[in-house]
């Protein structure tokens, strides 16, 4: 598609959720609205998740820390940049919209860089050690942010006014930006490069033998997955009043992972649905509260058993839909 | 001086108890294949079964009185709580590894993490999530050596830790099941054309691995004074690292495995920052995994594709 | 096997939805409707019920849960019966804001109790403010959570008041001038205190010999204990909840460290003296009201929560009780169970007769209180002195 074409369609999307979100804004409670902001920052979290864990095979178990890592990358430079605009552009929500855009993109930064870390000695390993791995790095962000005192360590970052983070964190920004890392993921899956990364989980060895240079594929899948985690993190964190290390423990890496295993691992639409999936059943499974973790960890459990390929497996809704529809004119099989 | 020694013996002591629970570790991936998420769990069961156990054996009666428990009852503590690991270990592969043993790698780890945060928050539910004081199954007797004080406990520790491992070793090395668990941490698929019933194999790995556990569980309780539901989390990791450390798949790697791991998180603890003394142990697998991935005492393996 | 597979797998996720549906919709039924003209007058409380804190959620719903069932057996407040809604945040601080906009949106509550945990109080709290329902938390130590805005108070002291009372007590009764701190850094109570300490404690003349540290959850502190042992103090301030200070105190006996341990009141629970049996003795701490010297309003209460519970109740529990009480009274005051009427009401509280003294809300919406200083001797905590704002 000519780039013109791409650049209205991009334009009419944003107008469109920024209309949609006057209407959600105007029509449910103040609780409704953090669940559905919720289920879209957990829909940018899975999708991210999902480039690294399923497209590219590489089973990360510790995001929750780059999602931290963007949190208080966002917060910090949000609140550094707070008083330079605010004397340029006075106070309102032109100011707010440009701090809130160069802060998440510097949190973006700052959880791809670390990811960027975190995946260069990572991604040598295989499968379980991996995992673990990539679990240690994320405890050991979590510790780094508890032990930094210029962050609040343990009682976490509050910015400098009494009330907390200022709240940018709507409706337009959270499904604004889903919408721009869906289509960038999406783009990136169904590319040369997403084959390859496909080619990497298949059978890294045979793709490695096919001159795919895997080492750098991974990381930079990581490091995208990571970035898009940050984003998420800088979202959250202007959802709350402040941002603390307790939040991003190990629990929020599993359900991060439930989100894309009960979608399907490999799949973008999955992803999604996952993500929302996570969001709503945690409040829809609030009265049973005390059961909430146990049923969580029991859902996970018998997906693995009897249906270890989630909802969609690797296959995306639309391609469902049009398979329906090439399924009508009957192919001749052709000899090998 | 002696605060290096103090922390010396304190940091042997725990390397003991993760040296008893990287065993379950190793014995189980040296044969599937698989990092057994649930072991903390079990070890975390364990104990509380042995509270439980010491519980019902009248154990608040002697405390009150002030008289020791008896031997041959702790004894029976151990028995019985050994015996319940062992049962909840192979109840975890028979319902929730075994159907996924022949699926791609990564199903098997996520069973495995739902299984460990399935016992976890059962744990909560059924136990308190309150911690709770282990009963003095073993009064404690202080000596002091040097100006280093070790209590009778942390001595108990290294004994049993010390049989058991040995009781291992013989079994792998001289039974007809521990040699059958060395062939199928060979090749378990021509351990099976061998006539071996792998299915038996394995139950018994975990069995014996839980076991293990178990009793490190009781000596952790004691050691440390109180347990609560979620202390298997961290402690499984770090006995999961020293596994990894002394060689995944070596025995007496998983043993050298637990001892410096323990030394390196008290030292550290002690010396630098307690706050680092769980993130020591991530930074040693991170080295480790560079640096010489099939651990100290473990073997390279070719991947042959 | 396929077929049977997917419909053994959307029955399992039918019938888990439907449960959950189930059950929210019977809990909305019975919420509906404006808080101000119902038959009833809803209060909500957000807490630790699950995870790794979920004691001390728990400890300090059962105090408030207990205080509204009195109040309604005595026949309610303003003839109306009371509703007490607890929402669990996981110890989240992201769910802890949503526990207090759903309790607004749809249990349609008129004030909220909570947190104990004082981050996670800035994170309800800033809700509760933004929607004007007022909030008052029972245990939240943090200076910062009444700077939220003025719909929300506490009745606890705060730390640099207790911080100072421990360093005014170990410098003026026991007279000591080195002291060691052991604090929780994960815990932002115990940071907060530990800080308040070192600072009134360096200004009356003594020093800190050393600053050790632990995390909520350890249960080795030897290494810790070891450093310690090793300086001249003749104390050691650890200003931490009971579940880890006991197990310290039984290090330190166990490897010779035979200074006295200093406290604030996080060390208040039953299982303080469970799990440090003889260790903790000869130690002090300081706290909301003394059991030996209580009035007849705590003795009452003591009993009747052991009964009701099975259990003694912590600080946490009497501090729960006291939040829903000077809500009830309150509500009371103002006469109509509105929102900004109670927020009021609460503002004025002025000599109120709580479980632990008298309460008078200051300007800042903190309480004015005294702290006693309680000794431990055989096993119980007996009243030391009393040290007032």
């Amino acid at each position: 598609m000519r780039a013109a074409v791409r650049l209205a369609i991009g334009v009419g999307v944003l107008l469109a959720i920024f209309a949609l979100g006057l209407g959600v804004e105007a029509a449910f409670t103040e609780y409704v609205q953090r669940i559905i902001l919720l289920a879209g920052i957990n829909v940018i979290l899975a999708v991210g998740l999902n480039l690294i864990n399923g497209t590219t095979g590489q089973f990360s178990i510790g995001h929750a820390g780059f999602m931290a890592v963007g949190a208080y990358g966002t917060a910090f430079v949000g609140v550094q940049l707070a008083g330079p605009v605010h004397g340029v552009l006075g106070p309102g929500v032109l100011a707010d919209a440009v701090i809130f855009s160069l802060a998440l993109l510097a949190g973006a930064l700052f959880a791809g860089i670390s990811g960027l870390i975190v995946g260069m000695p990572s991604l040598r390993l295989r499968g379980d050690y991996l995992a673990v791995v990539t679990l240690g790095f994320g405890e050991i962000i979590r510790i780094l942010f508890n032990n930094a005192k210029f962050l609040g360590s343990a009682t976490g970052y509050f910015g400098d006014d009494p009330s907390g983070l200022p709240a940018y964190t709507n409706f337009f920004w959270v499904f604004a930006w889903v919408a721009a890392i869906v289509a960038a993921i999406h783009n990136l899956t169904f590319s040369q490069t997403g084959r390859s990364l496909t080619a990497i989980r298949e059978d890294e060895i045979a793709a490695e033998a096919m001159a795919t240079p895997t080492t750098r594929l991974k990381v930079t899948a990581f490091a995208i997955s990571a970035a898009a985690a940050g984003i998420a993190g800088g979202l959250f964190a202007h959802m709350q009043a402040g941002v603390r290390p307790e939040d991003f423990r190990f629990e929020k890496s599993i359900d991060m992972i439930v989100m894309i295993i009960v979608g399907g691992l490999g799949s973008i639409s999955g992803a999604i649905l996952g993500g929302i999936f996570v969001a709503v059943s945690l409040e829809l499974m609030r009265d049973l509260q005390q059961y909430r973790l146990v049923l969580y960890a029991l859902l996970l459990i018998v997906i693995m058993i009897v249906r270890p390929q989630g909802l969609l497996g690797t296959r995306e809704l639309h391609h469902l839909l049009r398979r329906k529809k090439a399924a009508q004119p009957a192919t001749p099989t052709e000899s090998a | 001086m002696t605060q290096f020694l103090q922390q010396l013996i304190n940091g042997l002591s725990l390397g003991s108890i993760y040296a008893l629970i990287a065993l379950g570790y190793t014995m189980v991936y040296g044969i599937l294949k698989l990092i057994n998420f649930a072991h903390g769990e079990v070890f975390m069961v364990g104990a509380y079964t042995g509270l439980y156990a010491a519980g019902a054996l009248g154990v608040a009666g002697f405390e009150a009185s002030n008289r020791s428990f008896p031997l041959y009852l702790a004894v029976l503590v151990l028995i019985i709580a050994m015996a319940a690991a062992a049962l909840l270990g192979v109840t975890i592969e028979f319902l929730a590894y075994r159907p996924v043993r022949s699926a791609p790698r990564l199903t098997p780890l996520i069973t495995a993490i739902g299984v460990s945060l399935f016992l976890q928050n059962a744990g909560m539910l059924l136990f308190s999530p309150n911690p709770q004081r282990y009963p003095a199954i073993l009064s404690e007797v202080r000596f002091e050596l040097f100006g280093v004080i070790v209590t009778n406990i942390k001595l108990t520790i290294f004994v049993v830790a010390l049989a058991l491992m040995l009781g291992l070793h013989l079994f792998v090395q001289r039974t007809w099941t521990g040699r059958a668990m060395r062939a199928l941490s060979f090749n378990i698929d021509a351990a099976k054309l061998m006539g071996i019933d792998t299915n038996r194999v394995i139950r018994s790995t975990f069995a014996i691995g839980s076991a293990l556990a178990a009793a490190g569980g009781i000596l952790f309780g004691l050691d440390q004074i109180t347990i609560n539901p979620l202390m298997g989390v961290l402690t499984g990791l770090k006995a999961f690292v020293a596994a990894v450390l002394g060689g995944i798949g070596s025995i007496p790697g998983a043993v050298v495995g637990g001892l410096l791991i323990g030394l390196a998180e008290q030292l550290t603890a002690g010396y630098l920052s307690p706050e680092y003394r769980d993130a020591i142990t991530f930074l040693i697998l991170i080295l480790i995994l560079l640096l010489k991935p099939e651990g100290l005492l473990g073997v390279v393996r070719v991947e042959k594709v | 096997m396929r077929i049977l597979r997917r419909t053994l797998i959307s029955g399992l996720c039918a019938t888990l939805l439907a449960s959950a549906v189930g059950c929210k919709k019977t809990s909305e039924a019975s919420g509906t409707g404006n808080a101000t003209d119902a038959s009833e007058i809803v209060i909500g409380h957000y807490a630790s019920m699950t995870g790794s804190t979920a004691h001390f959620g728990q400890d300090t719903d059962r105090g408030a849960r207990m205080a509204i069932e009195e109040a309604n057996a005595a026949g309610g407040v303003l003839g109306k019966k009371l509703k007490l809604v607890t929402l669990d945040d996981r110890g989240d601080s992201a769910e802890a804001a949503n526990a207090v906009s759903r309790l607004i949106d749809v249990e349609k509550v008129s004030a909220v109790l909570g947190e104990v945990a004082s981050s996670l109080s800035l994170a309800g709290g800033r809700v509760a403010q933004r929607r004007k329902i007022p909030m008052i938390s029972p245990t939240s130590t943090n200076p910062k959570v009444t700077e939220v805005g003025d719909y929300i108070f506490r009745v606890c002291f705060i730390d640099p008041f207790q911080g100072k009372v421990m360093a005014t007590f170990a410098r003026n009764n026991l007279k000591f001038d080195k002291v060691a701190i052991l604090k929780d850094v994960k815990n932002d109570y115990s940071i907060g205190l530990a800080d308040a300490f070192q600072k009134a404690f360096t200004a009356a003349g003594g020093t800190i010999v050393v600053e050790q540290s632990y995390a909520q959850g350890d249960t080795d502190f030897s290494a810790q204990v070891t450093a310690i042992r090793g300086t001249p103090a003749q104390a050691v301030f650890v200003p931490g909840y009971y579940s880890e200070v006991g197990t310290i105190a039984r290090t330190a006996d166990r490897l010779g460290l035979k200074v006295p341990l200093l406290g604030g009141d996080g060390w208040d629970s039953p299982d303080l003296f469970k799990i440090g049996g003889d260790a903790i003795n000869g130690s002090y701490f300081s706290d909301h009201f003394a059991p030996d010297v209580a009035t007849q309003k705590s003795q009452a209460f003591v009993a009747n929560f052991t009964k009701k519970y099975g259990q003694a109740p912590t600080g946490l529990g009497a501090l729960g009780y006291e939040a829903a009480l000077v809500l009830m009274d309150a509500i009371k005051r103002a006469g109509k169970a509105e929102p900004s009427a109670i927020r009021d009401a609460i503002a004025t509280t002025k000599d109120f007769e709580g479980v632990t003294g008298k309460i008078t809300i200051d300007a800042q919406r903190n309480p004015e209180k005294s702290a006693v200083v309680l000794k431990i001797e055989g096993g119980k905590a007996k009243f030391e002195t009393s040290i007032a704002p």
